[in-house]
């Protein structure tokens, strides 16, 4: 089974990245960039039997660090 | 009981033997040096250093790989039974990262890696690590971060301003720290994390002798013998 793991910064946390990307795509030309928060994507290729208890506990225990970022699991069709 | 401390070594550590060295040249006494994949730590150990470095090359996140490494359950353990532990640098991030101190490290407001000295003030002078400071004193210790921008919500804030866990601030803007917080203690005030590098203020040779206290208040905080 394959899963993607889309971790973002919670709301209201400062992303100096993300500002930094925003400031790059401003230079570049491109107008009417409101905002930018930068996140990471994980690809898990799991055993089909993973339960979705064991998939949350992933990505609290390791992949988000639940201080200062959020998680949404989504599977993907093979 | 003479004294012994553990110095843990992760693979990317690099502050790890200034650390040893402050401890043996302060403390004196037995410092063993713990390797990351060990599962126990010295029997009787008095007190723990979790150095800076980029332990795992930083990946994931500062500090995170290293937080679920075998002697981190050893050092929650030992923290848990009251034995000092002191973060530096990458150290404050892994002790965040296992939990046992609040907030995250992130990457610095400007971006940019910091290498520099710091005024650094003592906001708590009572604490295990800071005892040997004054109030409001004025340190001169240095900074060489990517990741030390102290973030945790307003309510954490209160609560450690209000506790006193807040250890150390900044005198002047250095990373976007929230409320320039520099070092905090955990609840129990036995766990000291801080971005500075207390270890490298330890001889006159390094440009000064800031850091000395910090662990003179540990050997003074413990019942052993140097």
């Amino acid at each position: 089974m394959k899963v993607r793991v889309h971790v973002s910064l919670k709301n209201g946390v400062l992303d100096p990245q993300g500002r930094a990307i925003h400031h790059a795509l401003e230079g570049l030309g491109f107008a009417g960039v409101k905002d930018v928060r930068a996140g990471r994507l994980f690809e898990l290729d799991v055993a089909d039997d993973t339960s979705d208890e064991a998939l949350d506990e992933m990505c609290r225990k390791l992949l988000a660090n639940m201080v200062i970022e959020n998680y949404r699991i989504e599977k993907v069709a093979a | 009981m003479p004294f012994t401390s553990a110095v843990i070594t992760f693979p990317g550590s690099n502050c790890d033997r200034d650390m040893a060295v402050a401890v043996e040249e302060v403390c004196g006494g037995t410092v063993h040096r713990v390797w990351h994949g060990d599962a126990s730590l010295p029997e009787g150990v008095d007190f723990i250093a979790v150095p800076g470095g980029f332990s795992y090359g930083d990946y994931l996140r500062s500090g995170a790989m290293a937080a679920r490494s075998p002697i981190m359950q050893a050092v929650v353990e030992a923290a848990g039974r009251g034995v000092p532990v002191l973060g530096v640098c990458n150290g404050f991030q892994i002790l965040t990262e296992a939990g046992l101190l609040p907030g995250a490290l992130m990457r610095n407001a400007g971006i940019r890696f910091v290498c520099r000295e710091v005024p650094l003030k003592v906001e708590n002078s009572q604490s295990l690590f800071t005892q040997r400071y004054f109030k409001n004193q004025v340190i001169t210790v240095p900074v060489a971060h990517h990741d030390g921008n102290y973030f945790a919500d307003a309510e954490t804030l209160d609560r450690l301003e209000g506790e006193g866990r807040v250890a150390f601030r900044y005198a002047e803007p250095v990373n976007g720290s929230q409320r320039d917080i520099a070092g905090v203690l955990n609840e129990a005030g036995n766990v000291l994390g801080m971005m500075p590098h207390p270890e490298r203020m330890i001889e006159a040779a390094q440009g000064g002798t800031d850091g000395r206290k910090l662990f003179e208040g540990v050997l003074a905080g413990l019942n052993v013998s140097a």
